[in-house]
């Protein structure tokens, strides 16, 4: 809501907003101290021999090792890593919703399909790693298909029991209006549900990267989760620590991408 | 001819424990503009009378008419109201308001000006963008009774339309709706369990009996003034003598002399 005119404010007030910008300001300086202070602990500690850099590795090591991949192609090994991600979870949300709704519609089905899902949702889909590389080769399609795997029965039970839940009322007041069950689904169910689905959404982010790296793993082609494979193997740690740092980086901006989506579509369907 | 004819309605339930009767032979008619509330022991088949008459629930036996025509499932010559308001907090007011001619698909150039025209005479045409967490309870269930007459029905069922709200939000939500109603001729048909409002909202009170539920009686309710309104009602004399009328065809004597109530206020609530 908007207020056309600020009016004056109390001493209290002035102080009371004082106070809660040094709390605010507090927690960001002890935010970057936290960091700052492990970087220079991990960095003075090997260069006092304390740690063995060969197996813990080194911030400086770790800097110079990034000036040799930028040469070399780790953009494009962190674009294979990404686009996988992104191909997993787009198939796992819109396969996930599509089976979820089809769920919703028919309850013969979702009776009859209930102890799979229960099944599937508890086995760990990296199990399934070698069955996936025979039926899909060993290239990308199984990488982006371990990704889906892992992703798309969350989806479904979690969209699913977002439908389940809607308000039984909102759904008898669109009846008194003759509404059909696909009037249902798309004017009262499915928005409802637009929070459920970003929920779910935001949970699948982190999944899918699961899934791609644990592909990768398997694979080894390209990718992050080749990189700290190969360098485990050829004893790189300096390599291991670079691709597990982007990695995290990666991570955290694609769930931030997922929430900003949230943010602006949120706005779209009234302040929440 | 009478808009709403109820000829010789009778429901029966089927689950596994048995069979249950929870209407018998219901049968009555109103005519165009009348207000009739339906009062009864708490679950004797109130709310099942309105499923039957807003088409949602095909009744065992009997048939509905309205203006003629019978109903076999949900119309635009009805409009039923519930106890919530159930509007949808992603949509703006008006948008909400649209909802059942979008759903009906009657979205012509024309009802929605009648619909903009409602929210314009009933005081929301300012909120029509805000959204419905932006409104107080009250308008709220003005919102959700504009939502019901934008699809210009004949009939408006209530089904307890104002027992979600707080006693003094009650009063005056129950005074606008008995406004807008009056003016705009519908013809309503309110389930309550509150004594005082179905007298000081209803031209008549349908007294329903306990389970299987049948019409006991059809209690013509007059007081003497030109232009009643339902507070206006509650300090009438006659007020206490529908009051106490009602009470007694409920069966709710003895209740009343054990609890040691006074007539009065609703005591049921």
């Amino acid at each position: 809501m908007k207020h056309s005119k600020q009016p004056a404010l109390s001493p209290e007030r002035t102080l009371y907003l004082k106070q809660n910008k040094r709390t605010q300001n507090r927690i960001r300086l002890c935010r970057w101290g936290v960091l700052v202070v492990f970087l220079l602990a991990w960095e003075g500690s090997a260069r006092l021999g304390l740690i063995d850099s060969f197996i813990f590795s080194q911030p400086s090591r770790i800097l110079r090792t990034y000036q040799t991949m930028l040469q070399d192609d780790l953009l494009y090994h962190i674009r294979v890593t990404v686009g996988e991600t992104l191909a997993g979870f787009l198939l796992g949300a819109a396969a996930g919703v599509l089976l979820a709704i089809l769920l919703w519609w028919n309850a013969f089905i979702s009776k009859v399909s209930e102890p799979y899902l229960v099944v599937l949702n508890s086995l760990p889909k990296i199990a399934l790693g070698p069955v996936i590389i025979i039926i899909a080769g060993a290239g990308t399609k199984a990488i982006v298909f371990m990704a889906l795997a892992i992703s798309l029965v969350v989806t479904v039970l979690e969209m699913l029991s977002g439908f389940r839940d809607t308000d039984k009322s909102a759904i008898r007041m669109a009846r008194t209006f003759g509404a059909t069950k696909r009037q249902i689904f798309t004017k009262i169910v499915f928005p409802a549900n637009i929070p459920t689905l970003f929920d779910s959404l935001k949970v699948n982010i982190g999944l899918s990267l699961v899934g791609v790296i644990a592909g990768e793993f398997l694979v080894s082609r390209a990718g992050l989760g080749y990189l700290i494979v190969y360098g485990g193997q050829v004893f790189k740690m300096d390599l291991v620590m670079a691709s597990v740092i982007i990695l995290a980086v990666t991570a955290a901006l694609l769930y931030e991408a997922v929430a900003l989506i949230q943010h602006i579509i949120g706005r779209r369907f009234g302040a929440r | 001819m009478a808009i709403l004819q109820v000829e010789h309605l009778r429901q029966v339930y089927q689950s596994k424990d048995g069979e249950t009767v929870a209407l018998e032979d219901i049968h009555f008619s109103m005519e165009k503009g009348e207000f009739f509330s339906v009062v009864g022991p708490s679950g004797c088949g109130k709310s099942t009378l309105l499923s039957i008459i807003s088409g949602m629930l095909p009744a065992t036996d009997g048939r509905v008419l309205v203006a003629g025509e019978e109903i076999k499932a949900p119309s635009s010559h009805i409009g039923y109201m519930l106890q919530q308001d159930n509007l949808l907090e992603w949509r703006t007011i008006r948008q909400n308001v649209l909802l059942g001619l979008e759903i009906r698909r009657q979205l012509t150039p024309e009802m929605r000006d009648r619909a903009d025209h409602l929210l314009e005479t009933y005081g929301l045409a300012a909120f029509a963008n805000r959204h419905p967490s932006q409104l107080s309870g009250g308008m709220r269930q003005r919102a959700a009774l504009i939502r019901t007459l934008a699809i210009n029905p004949d009939i408006l069922l209530l089904d307890e339309a104002f027992s979600a709200l707080d006693y003094q939000t009650r009063l005056e939500v129950t005074e606008d709706v008995y406004r807008i109603i009056k003016r705009e001729q519908v013809t309503a048909l309110m389930v309550t369990h509150d004594i005082p409002e179905s007298i000081c909202m209803g031209d008549k009170v349908l007294i329903l009996s306990e389970r299987p539920a049948v019409i006991r009686t059809v209690l013509p309710i007059r007081f003497n003034m030109d232009k009643r309104t339902p507070i206006t009602c509650r300090s009438q004399p006659e007020f206490a003598g529908y009051f106490n009328h009602i009470w007694k065809e409920l069966g709710m004597n003895e209740a009343l002399e054990t609890a040691g109530t006074v007539a009065g206020e609703d005591p049921l609530s």
